[in-house]
This record gives structure tokens, sequence and C-alpha cells, in this order.
């Protein structure tokens, strides 16, 4: 133990009087060691924390075990001829108060830390005998070497509120029985891991279609990765063949497509394919069928079809991105190649496709997260449909539209955020596993 | 010198590989650009309705932008527009600053939650955008940003404020400027601040220009987020929830071919940009990757 270091620790044991005071009233160490702007102000933030957890902080945390017991009550008036309502609790409202209390909490804790080091070195400056840094020197630091500080704090703090508290919030309800289901929209209760058990269960009815939504989400986000990545390269290397013409007129057909945005041609897309839509008229007006086709009333064929379309949306997008990194293959590994007398087939598979896959391992994965999580072309496409009768996932539904289904238009709150949980833990793996096993994270330096 | 030799000596056989090539070519854009013929086509056409018996329109007019840009009865669009243009000029310059500020930081400076910052982002990256978004509305509920006008506060807070979690391409772009440059400058006494606003800033123009449009664009595009904060709140739709809306089963008959209209005008502004900045956007990625 290193005796000369600034931590907590050394700071309680070998602080003077003002350290030591800092520990209960934070910014003393600052007011009593010549920074008075800044002590004054830890200790305004202690004492607004003390006033919020005296007037709300300590009732939202003792709410927390029951989550709220009191119904809304409906009393007759007889004298004013109305029914008066008294308030009763709203667990969802006490949950959330409780979720911001904890991280107010860790938020102090962290503070308190923090301000009791930064006294300790005050406290050390002083009795070496050198300057204590001024108010000004500090603003002044916080342009130059603490400009992360500046720059950090508000987006930190953006993410904090707007993404970090709402995913504990959201995870914590999934260990609890919100959910439209049993009536419990308004009170509601701890439900330990049931809801897990529940979607886990491939018995029961969540069970079985939790398993069928996940199989297919996996299905889907293979095909649409690979599919569009080796027929976007394979397009690519067609237009930059050495013998195709007008190649900056190719790359514009598709590029076009990908400027439109996506929202737009993905609903175009649904009804061009309607029984009576664009598709089947043309294909009718050809004598090709009789019959209109059900893209979206056949489950397989939906599924087919939403392929089929995120290649559409895909292949020009996949063309964008490789076009320049094909162009940046080494020419010597081609020639050395073909001196062997490799063949085209060959080439692609032993030079072309490897290196690519070095190269774009992150891409790839980026894209393998990005349809499993891909919401929009599942939504406006086939919005899950086709949907068995009973069941609340469509045979098309990823576990993001089902999440979406579940919370937003079922309100079975607790449900859909154990789905969430369950995505983010198959994500997490499938990112692992791929990533650990990628050339690229095996050997950093070089391809070869 | 090689070229040439090979032009003039082509083989038969490779003659037909690239009659072949060319077809090929040929019959895949029709398929990439049809449907955006047809839409351009639906827009102008006089028949109402989303069904029709025949592929293309029978006849033609200008009434479907006539009517999208001045029916303020049923979906008012101008008023769509306008709502979508003041949140996308807030969002855009929060963003803007938080993905540079974030960038920049994470790039030239050394300080000990960098790591974990990176960690964190990634690891937030891996739950589904959704999962948050009915914990982000009881939020917003709370601060009383669900109601009336101050719904537009939500939705710009809601595009914006996460955004600090998406610097991967900026910082990519940093990367590659040299760091030299900065210790020159530190050397001639410059801060910080002054080597990021003006050094490392005006030498990022195109990554700059990248995400001041990126984020421009986002409140056009995105119906999810928005439908969720607006529910019935016709007065605070952005354009794309009206567009949208165009398609539900009770304005499809009158709206469609507006819908087409509004699709076109949306698109181009949309697709114009998309192919000036299509060029950061694959110089980042490359960045990205090699960085």
């Amino acid at each position: 133990m290193n005796e000369d270091r600034i931590t907590v620790s050394n700071a309680l044991r070998r602080g003077d009087l003002f350290t030591r005071v800092s520990a209960v009233l934070m910014g003393a160490g600052m007011l009593g060691h010549r920074q008075i702007v800044k002590g004054a102000l830890v200790l305004l933030v202690e004492v607004a924390f003390w006033a919020y957890m005296a007037t709300t902080g300590f009732h939202s945390l003792g709410m927390m075990p029951s989550l709220g017991t009191e119904a809304q009550g409906k009393v007759w008036n007889e004298a004013k001829q109305i029914f008066e309502y008294s308030t009763g609790d709203n667990s969802q409202q006490i949950l959330l108060a409780g979720v911001i209390t904890c991280f107010a909490i860790a938020g102090l804790v962290v503070l308190w830390v923090l301000q009791l080091r930064h006294s300790y070195a005050l406290q050390r400056l002083i009795e070496e005998g050198e300057s204590v840094p001024t108010i000004k020197d500090d603003v002044k630091s916080l342009f130059d070497g603490n400009l992360h500080v500046t720059l950090m704090t508000l987006p930190c703090l953006g993410i904090l509120v707007f993404n970090v508290v709402p995913l504990v919030y959201m995870i914590s309800m999934a260990f609890t029985t919100y959910s439209k289901e049993g009536e419990h929209l308004i009170l509601f209760d701890w439900d330990g891991l049931n809801q897990f058990a529940r979607v886990l269960n491939m018995n029961g009815n969540i069970g079985r279609q939790f398993w069928h939504v996940l199989a297919w989400t996996v299905i889907w986000a293979i095909f649409a990765t690979f599919l569009n990545y080796i027929l976007g390269m394979a397009l690519a290397m067609v237009i930059n063949r050495k013998d195709t013409k007008a190649k900056g007129f190719w790359r514009f057909c598709f590029v076009l497509s990908v400027a439109v945005p996506q929202f737009v041609t993905l609903m175009i897309m649904n009804i061009m394919l309607q029984p009576s839509g664009a598709v089947n008229v043309l294909l009718q007006n050809l004598g090709l069928i009789t019959e209109p086709i059900p893209f979206w009333t056949n489950a397989m064929l939906a599924r087919v079809t939403i392929i089929v379309i995120n290649l559409w949306v895909g292949i020009p997008y996949t063309m964008l991105q490789v076009t320049g990194i094909l162009q940046n293959i080494p020419a010597e590994l081609y020639e050395a190649a073909k001196m062997d007398g490799a063949g085209p087939v060959r080439i692609f598979f032993k030079i072309t496709l490897p290196y690519m896959l070095f190269v774009t391992m992150p891409y790839l994965i980026a894209s393998f997260v990005g349809n499993i999580n891909n919401f929009n072309v599942i939504y406006l496409l086939s919005g899950g449909g086709p949907t068995r009768v009973g069941d609340t996932a469509g045979q098309t539904d990823l576990l993001v539209t089902w999440l979406y289904k579940l919370t937003i238009d079922q309100q079975y709150y607790n449900l859909g955020a154990v789905i969430g949980i369950m995505t983010f833990v198959i994500l997490t793996v499938i990112t692992l596993v791929t990533y650990r096993n990628s050339s690229s994270y095996k050997n950093e330096e070089a391809f070869m | 010198m090689d070229n040439q030799m090979a032009k003039n000596t082509l083989s038969p056989r490779r003659r037909i590989v690239n009659l072949l090539v060319h077809a090929l070519l040929a019959v895949l854009a029709l398929i990439w650009v049809l449907p955006i013929v047809w839409i351009v086509l639906t827009s102008f056409r006089a028949e109402p309705g989303a069904y029709t018996k025949t592929f293309l329109p029978q006849g033609y007019t200008l009434n479907n932008y006539v009517k999208l840009l001045t029916d303020r009865n049923v979906l008012n669009f101008p008023k769509m527009f306008r709502n979508t243009l003041i949140i996308s000029i807030f969002s855009c310059t929060i963003s803007t600053f938080f993905v540079l500020s974030v960038a920049y930081s994470l790039s030239r400076m050394r300080f000990a939650f960098r790591r974990p910052y990176m960690n964190l982002a990634m690891i937030l990256g891996l739950f589904p955008g959704f999962m948050t978004m009915v914990a982000q509305y009881f939020i917003l509920k709370a601060m009383g940003f669900t109601e009336g006008s101050s719904i537009r506060i939500g939705l710009i807070v809601v595009y914006s404020a996460c955004t600090g979690l998406g610097f991967q391409i900026s910082k990519g772009f940093f990367d590659t400027i040299p760091r030299s440059i900065d210790e020159a400058a530190v050397m001639d006494g410059a801060t910080q601040w002054q080597v990021f606003t003006r050094i490392t800033l005006p030498l990022s123009k195109p990554i700059v220009i990248y995400t001041v449009m990126t984020s421009f664009i986002a409140p056009w595009v995105d119906f999810v987020f928005a439908k969720v904060l607006c529910r019935a709140n016709s007065d605070q739709f952005t354009v794309a929830i009206g567009l949208w809306n165009m398609l539900q089963k009770e304005y499809i008959y009158q709206w469609y071919t507006c819908f087409a209209a509004g699709a076109v005008l949306i698109s181009i502004p949309i697709a114009l940009l998309f192919l000036y900045m299509q060029r950061f956007y694959v110089e980042g990625m490359s960045g990205a990757v090699k960085g």
C-alpha cells in the first residue's frame, strides 16, 4: 500500500480536520483549503440532495418493496350527487421514482469520493508549500487540459437520463407483474423470475411463440446479412470489372434507390405487393398468373418476400461500402494467383473473400446486430403478419417488433421487458463469439 | 498499353461474357429503378385510390401536389412540414455538438473514463432501441413534455439526447488527422479548445457536414418515436407520421396519390443530400475500419 497515494482511505486516515469533516459535510475540505467557489457548489449539491431525500427520496425508496398497495377508491357522495375519486398508488410512478432515487444516491456517492480525494490532494499541495489552483485556473483548464470534461458533460448527462435510466427502469419492469393481463396496469407487484420462466418454457403459449420468433429472427438475420453482403460484393465486382462499360451510370442506377428514405420505399413496396397492388396487376396483365399471389398472407411467402425486398434495399448499400475496399486489395496478390494458374472462382474464394472478411468483420458484426434489431423492414412490410388466432406474435415478427407489439399495442410491459433483455443477451453472446473467432481479432497486425 | 491490347484482341468467348454481363446489369438496373419510376408516375396519376386496374396511370395531373400542399383540413401537410423543420433544426444543432464533442474528446484527450465510456457505448448499442422507448415516454411524461406543443421539445430531446453514443465515424475521421499538427499548435501556446475549434474542425469539414446532414435527416425519416410521443395529437404530427397515416384504411383511397406526391417531395432533398455526402460516408467507413 503506497502511503502517498490520493485515495479515500488515505484521506480519511491522514486527512486534516477540513478533509475529515468533508466526509460528512461535503465541500468542507475545499472551503478550508482556499477553494471557496468549488467548495460552496459541492456543499450546495449535498444540501439539495438531502432536501430531495427528505421530501421525496426516502418515501420513494420505502415504497419500492411493495410498489404501492392502495387502489384508487370511488365513493358516491350523496350531497354532491357525484362519484368522488381518492388518488390511489400508481406503481409505475413509484418504480420510476425509486429508480431515479437510486441513481441520485449513486451520483452522490461518486461525488463524495471525488470531493474527498480532491480535498486530500489540496491538503497535500498546501503541506508541500505549492500554490492552490484558483477558480480562474480551474475554468481555464476546462478549456485546455480538462477540455474533455467541458465537452462530454452534457452528452453524458443526455445518455444517462434518456438511455441508462430508461434502460434500468425497463429492465426492472421485467421482474414485476406490470401488464394488462390480470389488470395490473395501475397497481403491480414484484414477480421475481416468473416472466422469464414463462418466456423460456417451450410448452406454454408465450414460450412457444418466443422460440418461434427467436428462430425466425436468427434465420432472418443470417439471410439478410450474408445474402446482402455476398450479392452486394458480387455486384460491386461486376461493375468494377475491367471490361464493364459506363460504370458510373450503373452505379447511379443502384445508388438512386439508397437515396430514397427507407421508410418510404418500404411502405411503397408493401402497397405494390398487396393482392390488388401493382405487381399482381402487372403479372396478371402479362398473363403470367390468373390469381393474385398472396405475398403477405402466406407465412412462408411473406418471409421470402421480406428477405428478397431487403435485398433490394440492402444490395446497393453494400455495393457502395465495399467498392472502395475492393479496390484496395493489393494487385500483387491477384497476379501471384494468376501465375499459379488459379481460376476466377478460386481467386474469389482464396483471396477476395478472405481479404474482405478480414477488413469488414466489424462492419459485418454491426450489420448482423442491426438486422436482429431491424424494426422498420418488418413493421412496414408485413407488420409481423400473418398472425395465428390467439397469438400476439405474427409469423414474420422479429424479437424487436414483437417487443413493440407487446408494449405499445398489448401493454404487456413485463413480457416486453423480458423479450428486450433476451435480445440483449443473445446479441452479446453472438457478438462476443464471432468477434473473438474473427481473424481481425486473432491477428490484429495485418492480413496474411 | 496492356489494356489497349486486350481490347483489340477480345476473344469471342469474352465478347459473349461481356454481352451477358451488360444484359444482366441492365435487367438489375431495371428492377432497381422501376419502383422509383412507378412512384413518381403515381404521384401524377389522375385516378384516385391505391389500387388500379393498370400498371401505368391512365391520365396525368398536378392536383395531387396541389391538394397535398393546400389541404389543411384532414391531414395538414404544410403544418407537419413546419413541425418537422423546427424539430430537425434544433435536434441537428444539439446532436452535431454532442457527436463532435464526444468524438474529439475520445480521439484526442486521454482520461480515465475514456475506455469505460467506449465499452459502455458498445454495450448500450446491443440493447434494442425500442426497449427504452416506453420508459423514455414515461420520463418525458413526468417532465411534462407529452402534451400540446411541448411534444416538440420531447421529440427534440428524444432525437438528440443520446447522440453522444454515435461517435464512431467522426472519431475514426479525427484519428486520421496527424497529431503532430496539434502538438505544433500547443507548442505555439494554443489551448486544447483552440486546437479543437481552430484546427481540427476546419480540417474535418467533410465529417462535420456529414454529421450535420445525418442528424438533420433523422427526424424526417423516423416515425416510430414520433408516433408513440404524438399519439392522437394531430397538430404535432411530423411528416413521417403524416405519410404513414395516408396509407391507413380511412385515408388510403383519398390520399394514396398524395402520399406518392409527398414521398417524392421528401425524397428529392434527402436524395440530393445523400448523393452529396455518400463519399464522406464511404471515407468514414474505411477510416473507421482501418483505424
